[in-house]
């Protein structure tokens, strides 16, 4: 295989609440993803999947840890160079297209926002042409630059964010729980709108979502977070037909599936999880690409 | 149905007054809730689910009008009571609700007991040592670790699975006979989820609840409702038994929920999405207000609304597919081939 776009190694991420009390959330993860792949990542709230993206865009600073993205080290201390270099290359979708859009600027100022700081057009028309073919693409009009956040739907305003995400062309989109706000349906058409810009980009996605269903969807290879423990990884084929740790099978069994007689009389896996102890487990390979923590 | 019929709604009609102009929210509502059965209101956000629900519970917001119709409840017909009188003897005593977001739902600056309490004090006479025994039983039968000692907590000590069975425990503490959850698992992730459903499934049995279940998750539908209906645009478009709806859809708007749920099993890599969005309701719909997004739409669907179309005894769809001069037309492929593996799975 080609070298990964980005390579997590050893993330730990430590959160020091007061004096005496720290919360672990990341307790030493490592995994990579290769250009034009989706990675998912999944876990129960509280597994430290969010703050895995975070650390990685370098919302947070991580305690320890190497992470190499675009054969540059984005962890410890950033230089101005390599902070631009991350800053346009990696970029976020976020959960609540309600709350992650400044209701206070028109959509094309947002979209736009990236593009004014990185200086990327000559003049005020090549802007506006790029806010406007960046509308298109997510099944925007270009004339709703004009608008304003709250004048959109739920599913419209994260297609904006999308937008706004793909207008610096990244190599890398961490979505975090990108369509959980929205209703069944949207989110249909905006895990398809999603694929679509993959297949014409060739940008890779760092999915994060608890929603195995969808998930299995967009996902090449999956990672299962639990306690902030990457317990299994695989290709999504190995996770789904050969899950291998108790909880990925008890968060498999958990999936609600759409079949009211089959439904009725299922009993999902109990994962009891008051007396594991991560730290002492070590790495099991089951194949090349399939790693149990066990 | 021999049943015993605990709630109907007939003919609901609501509509909002707002900044913009007035929001047809509910377009005539029809549907009975048999004693001891669990009811789904499946539909997108901005259907009139959760509206309708609030109607029944008396929560309407005020800028609601009620322009006409009836809700039911035990031969007593709740739009006729005054605010006062339905506060007294129906809220929370024969009817409670389960909110969507137990993080919201529960007031920060009182202890978990005091809220549970508070509705107990109010309605019955009991004494406050009393209420708080209870307290402690209900957090006990929905399944809290040390009861005794959670009562003394404040919400902002549990986490969100725990807080909704606190929501539960407040829902139950009146003994209601009709509990209304409003999407009561969204907020919560799968195996939280999972549990949370259990235990409603389990106290129905126990204190013969009849459950009403607002949601868009048609997983959920599938574990706990006995009957759904379909709403869309402010109607109910398809309603049956659970079986009906899974195993023999009728609505080109339920056949696009059911594509649009990802099902483990498909290998399909692209998922069916129903084109565009729900209408505007600020605009009253000319028509069937699905058409626009209904690759099977007629000339007859741009002109006049669909009648409900009775299938069987108890399952009815109001598309004018069903009506005996509609042209046969050809499921799409995806679904048939989604059906089909429904039924094996299911033995049917």
């Amino acid at each position: 295989m080609n070298n990964p776009l980005l390579k997590v190694d050893n993330l730990h991420q430590h959160f020091k609440i007061s004096r005496n009390f720290t919360v672990k959330a990341v307790n030493g993860v490592s995994f990579e993803i290769f250009p034009g792949e989706t990675y998912g990542l999944v876990g129960e709230s509280g597994s430290g999947k969010t703050t895995i993206g975070r650390s990685i865009i370098r919302l947070y600073d991580p305690t320890s840890g190497e992470i190499i993205f675009n054969r540059s080290k984005i962890s410890g201390t950033l230089n101005n160079k390599t902070r631009r270099m991350l800053r346009k290359n990696m970029q976020m979708i976020f959960q609540d297209p309600m709350s992650s859009l400044n209701p206070r600027k028109k959509i094309g100022d947002i979209i736009g926002e990236g593009l004014d700081i990185h200086e990327i057009y000559s003049d005020v028309t090549e802007r506006n042409a790029i806010i406007a073919e960046m509308l298109q693409k997510v099944g925007l009009s270009p004339a709703h630059a004009e608008r304003y956040p709250h004048q959109f739907s739920g599913g419209q305003r994260q297609r904006a964010g999308i937008a706004r995400a793909l207008v610096m062309k990244p190599k890398l989109i961490i979505a975090d729980e990108c369509i959980s706000a929205l209703d069944v349906s949207i989110q249909a058409q905006v895990v398809n709108l999603m694929k679509d810009i993959q297949a014409e980009t060739q940008c890779a996605y760092l999915f994060i979502a608890h929603d195995l269903s969808m998930v299995k969807y967009i996902s090449d290879r999956i990672g299962v977070l639990h306690l902030g423990y990457l317990v299994e990884t695989g290709t999504t084929e190995e996770i789904f037909s050969d899950p291998i740790h108790p909880y990925t099978k008890s968060l498999l069994s958990a999936v609600p599936c759409p079949n009211p007689r089959v439904e009725k009389f299922r009993r999902p896996v109990v994962y009891d999880s008051s007396n594991v102890n991560y730290s002492a487990a070590t790495v099991q390979k089951i194949s090349d690409t399939h790693f149990v923590l066990l | 149905m021999n049943e015993k019929i605990i709630l109907s709604v007939e003919n609901l009609d609501i509509t909002f007054r707002t900044n913009a102009g007035l929001v047809h929210a509910i377009r005539g509502v029809d549907f009975e809730l048999p004693a001891g059965k669990t009811l789904a209101l499946v539909g997108e956000s901005g259907s009139g689910k959760s509206v309708t629900m609030k109607a029944v519970a008396g929560l309407l917001d005020d800028n609601a009008t009620v322009n006409s119709g009836k809700i039911f409840y035990n031969g007593l017909d709740l739009l006729t009571l005054s605010k006062r009188d339905l506060r007294k003897k129906i809220n929370g005593q024969q009817i409670a609700m389960v909110f969507q977001d137990p993080m919201t739902s529960l007031d920060p600056t009182m202890t978990i007991g005091a809220q549970i309490t508070e509705g107990m004090l109010l309605h019955q006479k009991i004494s406050a040592t009393d209420a708080k025994d209870k307290a402690v039983e209900l957090l006990k039968l929905v399944g809290l670790n040390e009861p005794e000692k959670r009562v003394k907590n404040y919400p902002h000590q549990l986490s969100g699975g725990q807080r909704q069975r606190v929501v539960i425990a407040i829902a139950l503490s009146c003994e209601p006979k009709i509990l209304i959850c409003d999407e009561p698992t969204t907020a919560l992730d799968v195996t939280i989820q999972a549990r949370i459903l259990d235990l409603i499934q389990d106290l129905q049995k126990k204190m013969g609840l009849s459950v009403i279940y607002i949601t868009h998750d048609l997983g959920v539908v599938a574990k706990v409702a006995d009957f759904v209906n379909v709403m869309y645009a402010g109607k109910i478009i398809e309603a049956g038994t659970v079986d009906e709806i899974f195993y023999d859809p009728r609505h080109p708007y339920t056949w696009g929920l059911l594509l649009a749920m990802p099902d483990l099993d498909t290998t399909e890599d692209r998922l069916y999405s129903i084109p565009g969005s729900p209408p505007n309701l600020l605009h009253e719909p000319i028509g069937d207000a699905f058409a626009a997004r209904n690759r099977f739409a007629m000339k007859i669907d741009e002109r006049e609304q669909p009648p409900m179309f009775k299938i069987s005894e108890t399952h009815s769809a109001a598309t004018w597919l069903l009506h005996p001069d509609a042209p046969k037309i050809e499921l799409p492929r995806e679904l048939r081939l989604r059906l089909e593996r429904a039924r094996k799975a299911a033995n049917l």
